[in-house]
């Protein structure tokens, strides 16, 4: 009985698909350009000058990575780089579209002589980082190149990671914990996840996400016999060994217990899954599958009772009823007082702050001052006053309003309001999507990732060697997983956590970490792919008996 | 730019994002069941090398669709087109030799050129070192293969078929 891998393989035609790459590239080409056409057609009744910078740009980024793909991995999956072109493409247009908006406002507040809000959508900063991405892809598969020849240099092929198991492990730990390191840690919208590199903000958990797959699949691939066979039986449940599990379990505990210190519940989520689903491809049990989301229950409920854990309710509470969070909510022994603009304890407190800061005017205290008069009276009234927890569901809502906006067809490009939504150029990139391209353009969106995932899915089918198998499995799941966390979230579907939408959101960091994951996936695709060696075929000629 | 070309071009957009994906859809389509594309790149790098079987007929596919192994074999083209062998088990000769079991007339065909056999519940072609050769659809046929029901198989100007 040939297995399930023999099976696939022998469907697949052992081709160079190189055209078709090729063909589907110079498609994303043309989707972009005219996604950055019909923003300037919109806007200005002209093709905006963007285009030739923005769109050119990734024209010739693109030749270079599908040359880098046709000489270094001729047999990889046809479809992985054009997909990832196409959304990232997609991602700077509606980014420039938004940036030309933010601008705009920039300007205006300047000219009135305000100060304007530090986030804001930049399109050539994010074209440079799509520029760092693909460029990055083309090392990742120039290094990861398929050669013969055993003293190359630089070479380190996606089979090299798995010598480096626990080393790549502790990576991934150091990784997680730069954010808290004093002096290079900097906390930016609440969350500590970032660390400033030579003037650039980089979220290490994006990089952390790829090395811990490499630790489960180099671990699991070992472990897994003894994980599937040996072990108590409980009911229809077997667990493994302790000494089997256990240093897997003391390297997850000790992610999530940094990100719940970094309250980061978006990417916490993630290793979760990350570590139940890849358990599962080890050890082929349905059980981990049910042991897994039974543990995440139980996560959850003891994260609403604990008492520091706050925000975890809060999330929840805003994920059921956004309503009374609008503009600013305060959650106080279980119920929700509304602390927006409109009401009363917002003004009395807006009162009291505006009295306190020209106190201390008076008193020479300039910095004080300041800072009276930046802090939000909601946010004031919510933690001294009322001595609750503060959160708002404006961003949420006025997402769930933008796509609400677009229906099916949407606004078109450049004729919506998306700006309209905070970070919609980043967390909620994905309902400026929806506002502008309707339900139609999401749908297309979210198929292009669920093609990206199963072109993954398949090249660990494929593969030949079960520690690939369970990186492709695991790398390919982590990209599905995060794209339905931040959708789910930015849409209402589960509590809001943040993540970035794989391509399309703004920032390096999840770039730069997506392009490796496409480089090493074209890479194991290829590996997938290509022709068994020819010695093997050979054997297979000889085997022929003449009948006479 | 009036109301109208604005959503004639929304729409344009709507259609290239939705084209984008269905032709994604068809490059794997063609790695599934291949296409014409393929095949013709199936057969020139069988050309030079026709150690590695370009493109295996899909057992999987030939067993699944079926249900029941050919019952016959069928002439389709050729001088003798219409004629019907019914498959018993015995291995079939093709040739223009005379104690061939389908012999054919043809200027074409070697004296011994083909014989097909049941192995495993499959029937498979092999070429007896032909001069003109043996093909199974599209592809040469350099060494014994499985012959899936409806796949046409070529001897010099003749084609038959496997049918139920």
């Amino acid at each position: 009985m040939p297995s399930l891998g023999d099976q696939i393989r022998a469907h697949l035609p052992y081709q160079r698909r190189n055209a078709a790459t090729l063909a589907l590239l110079i498609f994303a080409m043309v989707l972009t350009l005219s996604a950055f056409a019909e923003v300037g057609l919109a806007r200005d009744g002209h093709i905006p000058q963007g285009l030739f910078l923005y769109g050119g740009g990734l024209v010739v980024l693109a030749i270079g990575a599908f040359l880098a793909q046709a000489r270094f991995a001729p047999y990889a999956d046809p479809l992985l780089l054009p997909l990832a072109v196409g959304l990232n493409g997609l991602g700077l247009a509606m980014i420039y579209r938004l940036d030309l908006d933010t601008s705009n406002d920039r300007k205006i507040a300047e000219a009135a002589g305000k100060t304007f809000l530090k986030d804001a959508a930049d399109a050539s900063g994010q074209l440079m980082w799509t520029f760092i991405g693909i460029a990055l892809f083309v090392v990742a598969v120039f290094i990861m190149r398929d050669t013969s020849d055993p003293d190359a240099k630089l070479s380190f092929t996606p089979k090299t990671a798995q010598r480096y198991t626990y080393l790549i492990g502790l990576g991934a730990i150091v990784l997680l914990l730069l954010p808290v390191v004093p002096g290079i840690g900097a906390e930016i919208n609440g969350a500590r996840v970032w660390i400033n590199v030579a003037g650039f903000s980089v979220q290490p958990g994006e990089f952390a996400k790829l090395l811990l797959v490499v630790f489960f699949a180099g671990y699991l691939v070992n472990k897994r016999q003894a994980m599937s066979l040996i072990g108590k039986k409980i009911g229809p449940f077997s667990l493994p060994r302790g000494r089997d599990l256990g240093p897997i379990l003391v390297i997850w505990f000790l992610c999530l217990g940094v990100l719940f210190m970094q309250k980061d519940l978006g990417t916490a989520l993630l290793y979760f899954g990350l570590f139940v689903s890849m358990l599962y491809i080890a050890t082929q049990r349905v059980s981990w599958v049910a042991i897994g989301l039974g543990l995440l229950a139980v996560g959850v409920t003891i994260a609403t009772m604990l008492p520091f854990m706050g925000h975890v309710n809060q999330r929840i509470d805003i994920w059921r009823n956004p309503g009374p969070y609008f503009d600013g909510g305060c959650l106080v022994a279980g119920k929700v007082v509304p602390v927006n603009p409109d009401t009363d304890i917002f003004k009395r407190t807006k009162l009291v702050l505006q009295a306190k800061a020209e106190e201390y005017e008076k008193a020479g205290q300039k910095a004080k001052a300041a800072n009276a008069r930046l802090i939000g009276p909601g946010f004031y009234a919510c933690t001294n006053t009322l001595k609750g927890e503060y959160s708002d569901s404006a961003q949420l809502m006025k997402g769930l309003f933008a796509l609400g906006q677009g229906g099916v067809l949407g606004t078109g490009l450049g004729q919506g309001e998306p700006w309209r939504t905070p970070l919609s150029f980043s967390d909620f990139i994905f309902d400026s999507m929806g506002e502008e391209l309707g339900l139609t353009g999401l749908m297309a969106l979210l198929l292009c990732y669920a093609l990206i995932v199963q072109r993954g899915m398949k090249t660990a089918v494929a593969a030949r060697d079960p520690f690939l198998k369970l990186f492709a499995g695991g790398v390919s799941f982590v990209l599905g997983l995060q794209v339905f966390v931040i959708v789910g979230g930015v849409t209402r579907m589960i509590p809001l956590t943040g993540l970035t939408t794989p391509f399309l959101s703004q920032g390096g960091s999840s770039l730069m970490a997506n392009w490796i994951l496409i480089a090493i996936l074209v890479r194991m695709s290829h590996d997938a792919r290509k022709p068994a060696p020819q010695a093997i075929q050979d054997e297979g000629m000889t085997q022929i008996v003449s009948t006479r | 730019m009036s109301e109208f070309t604005l959503t004639l071009i929304k729409l344009a957009f709507l259609a290239v994002l939705w084209l984008f994906v269905i032709a994604a859809v068809g490059v794997i389509r063609a790695d599934l069941f291949g296409s014409k594309a393929a095949a013709r790149a199936a057969d020139r790098a069988a050309q030079p090398r026709p150690a590695r079987a370009p493109k295996p007929p899909k057992p999987q596919r030939a067993q699944s669709s079926g249900g029941g192994a050919p019952s016959k074999l069928v002439v389709v083209q050729g001088e003798r087109a219409g004629t019907v062998i019914d498959l018993s088990g015995a291995p079939i000769t093709i040739g223009r030799a005379g104690d061939a079991t389908l012999v054919v007339t043809d200027d074409y065909a070697s004296s011994r050129h083909a014989r097909i056999f049941p192995q495993d519940g499959q029937w498979i072609v092999e070429d007896l070192g032909s001069t003109n050769g043996t093909y199974l659809g599209r592809t040469k046929v350099s060494r014994p293969m499985p012959i899936p029901p409806g796949v046409p198989v070529r001897i010099g100007k003749t084609v038959i078929e496997l049918r139920k």
